[in-house]
């Protein structure tokens, strides 16, 4: 966790002042509909189906017991006792008064929380890998870079009116875990000959209605220019960038209308003014960020332990969750745990108050009071002794976060759906529990083996629906819900769009559709190892295809 | 009556904004302090350069500051027009004016301006703010102050951590 200090915490509290005096003036009536909208969105409360919706941000998806408590808190306090974790890595509350946003957003300051720019067209929530700190394969650690980050983009003040919304991602392991390929800006954290950091810079990605993949636009940039760089992208964006089309005002078209090499040639040309400016970084800061990080105490573990692997060998229900929801650590001895938020039967990232404090307590007992969001809408526990896996284990079962389905069917990402979004064409959380529902036995899973399956309710594609391995969006048919398929989409550094099989279908074939796609994929693989996305990628569309439209249509 | 303020207080606004038609010669009163389109100063240069009176520009969010360039010695005021706030490419051309162009004028923020973004319209460069009708003059120059500490390096300051490692604005230029 990073730890705020005296500045950090004034800055955030006169935030809630300044949110406490707008949300007043409109109440008053003193500010127009469309100039609160404008300014509530900067700070994450949109106004949905049922009541507003407040998008708590999450910085980088890490999060302490005690903010969780806080979560839980406001789940309770303010709304119906449940959150939504998102594919940000923030949490969402559906139910909130506006009248009280202002008393939400100070309760969170009490924990170094916020909902700064967790909407509106500025930079969002920094996101990155949810093992940042812990993985095995890391070679930079991204959590202090991406609280760089974090502060750079908080009230920017030349680029809190973007032409769009602005998504940044960074990774800094060997496997991409933070999808850096799809997001406006992609950073990966390398480190040249000598040992010193610097990021590979990808522009220009992203899903929504145009999906694209980004474009390597510097290979490898100093740590010291991170932040001028980062500037030079952003204002060349922010003068260049469609302002006439919502739909083409990301950064991905102008990339695309300018071409990536001239889009790279022309921040080049704008960073040579900046660079080695008052923004460049110095050691001392990015170690005083460092040292702020409160880390915690590992002690030295006796690996393997016997009596975990007796368990191992003795329990197949154990053994399978390990196998699929446990994960390595850089510390010998110790491992990180995901919580699956993805029963069947709960809407996919729910979490209710009661769940979330008991998990804070687990996440004290286990996890030196640390926790992380994941871009997957689950939980997880980073720092937990092998040693002591089985008795968590035993106490996450009765919370309903013990479904060992990690990279399987059942582990979906979906949006909230028309069911709350007022942007959405269709529902997705029914969908997404339907096919749970088809999908329930363990084994048949299992069998099925890695599979992302991804919905969105729209063309914004806050599900990802585009880099699932299957993808399922929600259209509009003459008002009616009608959902599109796609296949062969992935994340990570081989990212790819997934393809339309075909015409849509409608909501109650979808389930079917998911089954006859999985057939034919169980068929045609030519081992266990060879995942559904790999045949799909030696195969092409048509088998699929032509099973789907011959048994279901 | 739209508020002006300027260097923190509210204040007499003493220009005009030459209104021009299309397809017409512009024509420059001869009294007076007007601010002419990017358009009409690249036209008339020459002979308004020749006035006794004071010179102001006033740009749109398409146009390029680096027009200017060669100018900003020459001119009291630029204005900044945002039609919408949401608009923000005004803030880089404020930026661009002072931090490139060595504009050292008053600089200031016209249209769709309320005290939502005066605060970070000043931290960009700009010194006057003509607010949009019925914003009031106190909510706004409070607004200048809703902020105690800032992160990033901007116009008006080097980033947070300069300050923390107590280290002046021009060190990297220093270095050279």
């Amino acid at each position: 966790m990073y730890q705020y200090d005296a500045i950090d915490q004034r800055i955030v509290d006169e935030r809630v002042a300044q949110f406490r005096d707008q949300t007043r003036r409109f109440l008053d009536g003193k500010l127009g509909e469309d100039e609160f909208r404008a300014l509530r969105l900067r700070n994450g409360l949109y106004v949905q189906r049922h009541a507003p919706m407040l998008r708590v941000a999450i910085p980088y998806g890490l999060l302490s017991s005690t903010q969780l408590r806080m979560l839980a808190h406001i789940a309770r306090k303010y709304d119906r006792g449940y959150g939504h974790f998102s594919t940000r890595q923030n949490i969402q509350y559906n139910w909130p008064k506006l009248e009280e946003v202002p008393d939400i957003l100070a309760d969170l300051a009490t924990v170094q929380m916020h909902a700064i720019q967790t909407s509106g067209n500025c930079v969002r929530n920094i996101t990155t890998d949810q093992f940042a700190g812990i993985a095995p394969d890391e070679i930079v650690d991204p959590l202090v870079w991406a609280e760089v980050l974090r502060q750079w983009s908080t009230f920017h003040p030349e680029f809190n009116f973007l032409p769009r919304k602005f998504k940044i991602a960074i990774n800094g392991a060997l496997e991409d875990r933070a999808a850096t390929f799809v997001h406006d800006i992609g950073l990966y954290a390398v480190r040249d000959a000598q040992g010193e950091t610097g990021f590979k810079v990808i522009v220009g990605g992203g899903l929504g209605r145009t999906p694209i993949v980004g474009h390597v636009i510097r290979e490898f940039l100093p740590w010291q220019h991170f932040l001028t760089y980062m500037d030079a992208v952003l204002r060349v964006y922010n003068r260049y960038g469609r302002r006439d089309n919502l739909y083409k005002a990301r950064i991905k078209i102008l990339v695309k209308e300018r071409t990536p090499a001239k889009f790279a040639a022309e921040v080049e040309a704008e960073w040579q003014h900046l660079k080695d400016g008052p923004g460049t970084l110095i050691r001392e800061e990015i170690e005083r960020i460092e040292g702020r990080f409160k880390r915690p105490a590992f002690v030295r573990l006796p690996e393997p332990d016997r009596e975990y692997e007796q368990h191992l060998r003795a329990d197949k229900a154990f053994a399978r969750w390990v196998g699929r929801n446990v994960h390595g650590h850089r510390i010998a001895g110790y491992r990180a745990v995901t919580l699956s938020l993805k029963k069947t039967g709960i809407p996919p990232g729910d979490a209710t108050d009661a769940q979330m404090d008991a998990i804070a307590t687990l996440a004290d007992d286990y996890s030196f009071g640390e926790l992380r969001v994941t871009h997957e809408q689950n939980l997880v526990l980073p720092h937990v002794e092998e040693r002591r896996l089985y008795a968590l284990w035993q106490q996450l079962k009765p919370l309903g976060v013990a479904t060992p389905n990690l990279g399987l069917i059942t582990n979906m990402i979906a949006c909230p759906g028309g069911d709350f979004c007022s942007l959405a064409n269709a529902v997705s959380i029914p969908v997404a529990e339907a096919i749970q529902r088809k999908f329930d036995d363990l084994d048949y899973q299992h069998d099925i083996g890695d599979l992302d399956l991804n919905i969105s309710g729209c063309m914004n594609s806050c599900g990802h629906h585009h880099v699932g391995h299957i993808g399922i969006l929600g259209v509009d048919k003459g008002g009616e819900e009608w959902y599109q398929i796609t296949i062969g989409g992935r994340q990570g550094e081989k990212a790819a769009i997934g393809k339309v099989i075909g015409p849509s279908f409608a909501r109650q074939e979808v389930p079917e559709v998911i089954e006859q796609l999985i057939h034919v994929y169980l068929a045609r693989r030519e081992s266990e190892d060879e995942r559904f996305v790999d045949v799909v990628q030696r195969l092409g569309l048509e088998p699929f295809k032509s099973r789907v439209y011959e048994k279901v249509h | 009556m739209k508020k002006f303020i300027k260097q923190g207080a509210e204040s007499q606004d003493t220009w005009q904004v030459l209104q021009v038609t299309e397809g017409e010669r512009a024509v420059v009163p001869e009294a007076g302090q007007w601010l002419v389109p990017l358009a009409v100063w690249r036209e008339q240069r020459t002979q308004l350069l020749a006035r006794s009176q004071a010179l102001g520009v006033q740009l749109e969010p398409a146009d390029d500051p680096a027009t200017l360039a060669g100018d900003t010695g020459a001119l009291a005021v630029v204005a900044v027009n945002f039609p919408s706030f949401t608009d923000g490419r005004g803030f880089s051309t404020a930026r661009l004016l002072r931090e490139r162009h060595g504009f050292k004028g008053e600089l200031r923020a016209v249209g769709d301006v309320s005290r939502d973004q005066i605060f970070l319209l000043a931290r960009c460069g700009f010194d006057a703010f003509l607010l949009r009708e019925g914003e009031d003059a106190e909510g706004a120059t409070a607004a200048l102050k809703d902020f105690s500490e800032v992160y990033q390096a901007a116009n008006d300051r080097g980033p947070l951590f300069d300050r923390r490692f107590d280290r002046c604005f021009d060190r990297h230029f220093a270095r050279g």
